[in-house]
């Protein structure tokens, strides 16, 4: 599995000089746009556009330096691609706040504050990912604990009809969040470990290759564990992303396409059990396939968000409205779920696909650290993120614009929420941490500083 | 690992297509049906507080955007507000009539005409502005035909439409009873909501623009029609004689309802000259004119005049004229007087009249001249074009001949100018309702040898004693002046 890429003459480079150019552009987005926002809202750039764009600088720059120290040869582009996500989600939280008054903004930003913290401690801490694997059970446990604990009464809260929530004082937080960084760790641990198994252990039916019973066992459990939320948490979005995440890790460990039969004939099946079993999921599916007829309706269910997201987007057009011209707060929850709709009201085609090609190559480059990885942990983890950030942006921006049904879940880096920009940030931490690993030359062990052994040979006279 | 790890790239690269495909689809070609969507607040709203161009008459406006300091940059006001109300229509948040709807892309600046100026607005950062839309109508003609119809006596109902023959250029409409646009564009939308509600409940229908979107019987006027159809037989010119007499049963009647009269008026007996007839509006004659052509000759000639179907562009809603298919010989008996079921709105008999004057050929009506931009630059100018070759040019001559006895020396002669000589036709049609007054009808053109205007009159009701409705006194004087506003012009 590990193949060595050490071709002779291969120069590792470090690329720190490339990451802070990047980085420079990206904060140029980020307090462009806040100043944008200004302009466009209120007639003038903000007073506090220097205060604000230090913050973000100083949390930027921190962040660099971190990696400079301790992740030297980390991949240069994630942690601009994510800056500036970051910064552009936080312009158009700010200038929802402007017409709403509300200050969702200061808040996503004391959220960015900690999730960059925790960034730097996780590179800190973690020097080496295949640590990690000692945690497998203790990470996958805690995941399911975390998943659970919304369900405990007096600490799971009900928000917009989601058991996703749990209140500590104040403070709302989505467990679900956290759970999804624990479980790719687990599921890598727990895959690297057994994928032997998994993968030759089997027989043969019907030109596909079925895995042993008890190697099945896990698979089920998670698919139970899916299901549960489902039924239990009634959130689908969550549901989706963590069976079709362990079904991407399982099929990289095995390399058995036969795994993604197996797996895609459950969720076919555990989707349409849901879709006859639950009324939410029926209504979702109908509203999808018929927008217009839910929309403006007196009772439940509701089209409102994806038809005023439908028609904010064909508002925007190709280079859209611009910050302050659209109408954006017609769309309830444009601050979270539905950042996406704000975007392509305001910044237009132009701006939701270079959203979009950020997000694709974050994929990209999380795959490529995967690729490139020299150990099977490493790589599964990778890959398991990389899947997390592709599949929940195609779930939730695939339901904003209608590609799928709607299912809740946050934009990552882009929509407010604290628990979900927190965790992406912990997420890009652990890529950069394993693309370190992966990029560095590999320590020498063959000795090769000392001389050939011509000079000691001498021909004895005998 | 690495076979799985590059399947798995393919895969988020297809999911990220999908995304890229999908918003694409939404932005750009669905862009258009969604922003059109009446549901769509966002595209209304921004449509209202827009600048808007002008509606112009002459070099007047007679709808325009002007700052406004509320909630809305603009306010759309309409400063010849019931003169105008039924060309103009109304822009309120909620909806758009008449021209204020067919050409809603060029006044809120939406549409592709506009371009350069839409791209400079864009590049200079000015808000888009709309651009502005020329009629055709003639102010004098307009004041003429709206202060003739408004002096009636009491709440007058009725339309007048004056054509330019040459060209099917629109030069008056008016219909009564009418309503103010402003209160509909106004901000205030409880009024707005109120106002139209009050409106719309209206019996006399304010709202409904007589001039194209109501049919009547039209009576005797609709003899030009039977005329023209009974000369392209060839079996008749302006000097032939023409069946008369004071009474004539329809066929397969019996009894006193099959029996059509003159009303006193002298027609002859037997056989008497064409121009007799028409200067006498000879029911008696028209009736027998019909049969003896048959239901299909009349139905061909009417449609070769336009009924049955709409060809106004510019102005929404049109009811269709009706000539009605499939008649037996009594139903086409009366149809050749403009009875039974032969209904038509006033800009069909006008272009009736239009086509007797311009040598047979019906022009396809049209009331926008000009698209301007903002500035003013002519982008678009509306080329007249022919709807159908609807009577020959010689019997188009014959017709003349018939319609300027008719003003000369018969019926119409409330019409009749010093000095010029008009062609005209009354018409007085009974409504076929017990306690509804009869319409009085006046269609005319002028100068008769070289028409510069045809105009029709429809009155539909005024306070006017029942015996004293006809055509003549009542829509000729009216007639009269619009052409005169032209001619003078």
């Amino acid at each position: 599995m590990s193949q060595t890429s050490s071709v002779k003459g291969f120069v590792h480079r470090r690329r720190r000089g490339a990451e802070l150019f990047l980085l420079v552009l990206a904060l140029a987005v980020g307090v462009g746009a806040y100043a944008a926002v200004g302009i466009g809202v209120e007639g003038s750039v903000p007073v506090d556009i220097v205060s604000y764009g230090g913050w973000l600088t100083g949390l930027v720059v921190a962040a660099h330096v971190t990696v400079r120290l301790v992740a030297p040869y980390a991949d240069p582009v994630l942690l601009p691609l994510v800056a500036a996500l970051n910064g552009l989600g936080l312009a158009v939280i700010h200038r929802l706040d402007l017409t709403e008054g509300t200050a969702f903004a200061r808040q996503q930003l004391t959220w960015m504050t900690l999730g960059v913290l925790l960034f730097i401690g996780a590179l800190v801490v973690l020097r080496d990912h295949r640590v990690l694997t000692r945690f497998t059970y203790t990470f996958g446990l805690l995941a399911i604990a975390l998943l659970l604990l919304p369900l405990v009464p007096g600490v799971g809260k009900t928000i917009n009809g989601a058991k996703i929530w749990i209140g500590v004082g104040p403070f709302s937080f989505q467990p679900g969040e956290v759970a999804k960084v624990l479980l790719v760790v687990a599921f890598a641990g727990y895959l690297v470990l057994h994928r032997d198994a998994l993968a030759l252990a089997g027989r043969r039916f019907l030109f596909v290759d079925l895995p042993r019973g008890r190697d099945l066992g896990p698979i089920l459990v998670m698919w139970l564990v899916s299901l549960g939320i489902l039924v239990f948490q009634k959130d689908l979005g969550s549901s989706l992303l963590f069976f079709g995440l362990f079904l991407v890790m399982l099929y990289v460990a095995t390399e058995r396409p036969g795994w993604l039969v197996v797996g895609g004939a459950l969720f076919v099946s555990g989707a349409l059990f849901a879709w006859r079993a639950f009324g939410h999921v029926q209504d979702r599916v109908d509203i999808w396939l018929h927008p217009f007829q839910y929309y403006n309706n007196a009772t439940p269910p509701f089209s409102d968000q994806i038809v005023e997201t439908m028609f904010g987007m064909a508002w925007g057009g190709l280079i859209g409205r611009g910050f302050g011209e659209g109408n954006p707060t017609r769309i309830s929850y444009a601050e979270s779920d539905f950042i996406m709709g704000a975007i392509g009201e305001e910044l237009g085609l132009t701006g939701v696909i270079a959203v979009l090609l950020i997000y694709g190559l974050i994929v990209e480059r999380a795959l490529r650290v995967a690729l490139i990885s020299r150990d099977g942990f490493g790589k599964l983890v990778a890959t398991g993120l990389a899947g997390v950030v592709a599949l929940q942006v195609f779930v939730v921006i695939g339901g904003v614009t209608r590609l799928i049904p709607l299912t809740g879940l946050t934009t990552p880096f882009l929509s407010y929420g604290g628990s979900s920009l927190v965790a992406n940030w912990v997420i890009i931490a652990l890529l950069l941490r394993i693309s370190d690993q992966a990029r560095r030359p590999i320590p020498d062990l063959s000795g090769a500083d000392e001389e050939p052994d011509e000079m000691n040979t001498q021909v004895i006279k005998l | 690992m690495n076979k799985p790890i590059r399947t798995i790239s393919m895969f988020c690269l297809l999911l990220f297509v999908a995304l890229m495909l999908n918003a694409t689809y939404l932005q750009f070609w669905r862009a258009d049906s969604l922003d059109k969507d009446p549901r769509n607040r966002r595209v209304i709203e921004a449509a209202y507080s827009r600048e808007r161009g002008a509606i112009l008459v002459g070099r007047e406006p007679v709808a325009e955007s002007v700052p406004s300091d509320d909630r809305y940059e603009f306010q759309r006001t309409y400063p010849i507000p019931f003169k105008y109300a039924p060309v103009t229509g109304y822009f309120s948040f909620f909806s758009q009539t008449a021209i204020e709807q067919t050409q809603n892309e060029v006044l809120s600046g939406e549409d592709p005409r506009l371009f350069v100026t839409k791209l400079v607005d864009l590049l200079s950062n000015d808000p888009n502005k709309g651009g502005s839309v020329q009629l055709t109508l003639d102010p004098g003609a307009q004041d003429a035909a709206y202060e003739g119809l408004d002096a009636l006596p009491g709440n007058v109902e009725g339309a007048v439409v004056a054509l330019d023959p040459a060209t099917g250029k629109i030069l008056a409409m008016v219909s009564l009873p009418t309503y103010d646009p402003n209160k509909l564009a106004s901000h205030d939308l409880d009024e707005v909501t109120s106002t139209y509600e009050r409106l719309d409940a209206d019996e006399s229908e304010p709202l409904v623009n007589r001039a194209i979107a109501k049919t009547l019987p039209p009576g005797s006027t609709f003899k030009i029609v039977t005329a023209a159809a009974a000369i392209e037989s060839g079996n008749y010119t302006a000097s032939s004689e023409v069946p008369g007499g004071s009474t004539y049963r329809l066929p397969q009647t019996s009894g006193e309802s099959g029996v059509i009269d003159n009303e006193g008026r002298d027609c002859g007996t037997d056989r008497i000259p064409f121009v007799q007839a028409m200067e006498n509006s000879c029911n008696t004659t028209f009736a027998a004119l019909a049969n003896e052509l048959g239901a299909e000759a009349m139905l061909k000639q009417a449609e070769a005049f336009g009924f049955n179907s709409t060809y106004l562009e510019d102005l929404r809603p049109q009811a269709e004229s009706v000539f009605p298919a499939d008649m037996n010989p009594p139903e086409t008996g009366q149809s050749g007087i403009g009875q039974f079921e032969v209904r038509s709105t006033p800009l069909q008999m006008a272009m009736v009249m239009g086509a007797v004057a311009n040598n047979g050929v019906v022009k396809r009506p049209y009331i926008v001249d000009e698209v301007q931009s903002a500035e003013y630059d002519v982008l678009e100018k509306t080329e007249d074009s022919d709807l159908s070759q609807a009577i020959s040019s010689s019997t188009a001559a014959d017709l003349t001949q018939l319609l300027v006895s008719t003003v000369d020396n018969g019926t119409a002669s409330p019409a009749a100018i010093p000095g010029i000589s008009v062609a005209g036709k009354t018409g007085t049609a009974q409504s076929g309702i017990d306690d509804v007054a009869p319409y009085a009808w006046f269609v005319s053109f002028a100068p008769a040898d070289d028409p510069q205007v045809a105009v029709a009159v429809m009155i539909e009701s005024a306070d006017i004693p029942r015996g004293e409705i006809a055509g003549g006194q009542l829509g000729g004087p009216i007639a009269k002046a619009v052409m005169e506003a032209i001619i003078n012009d």
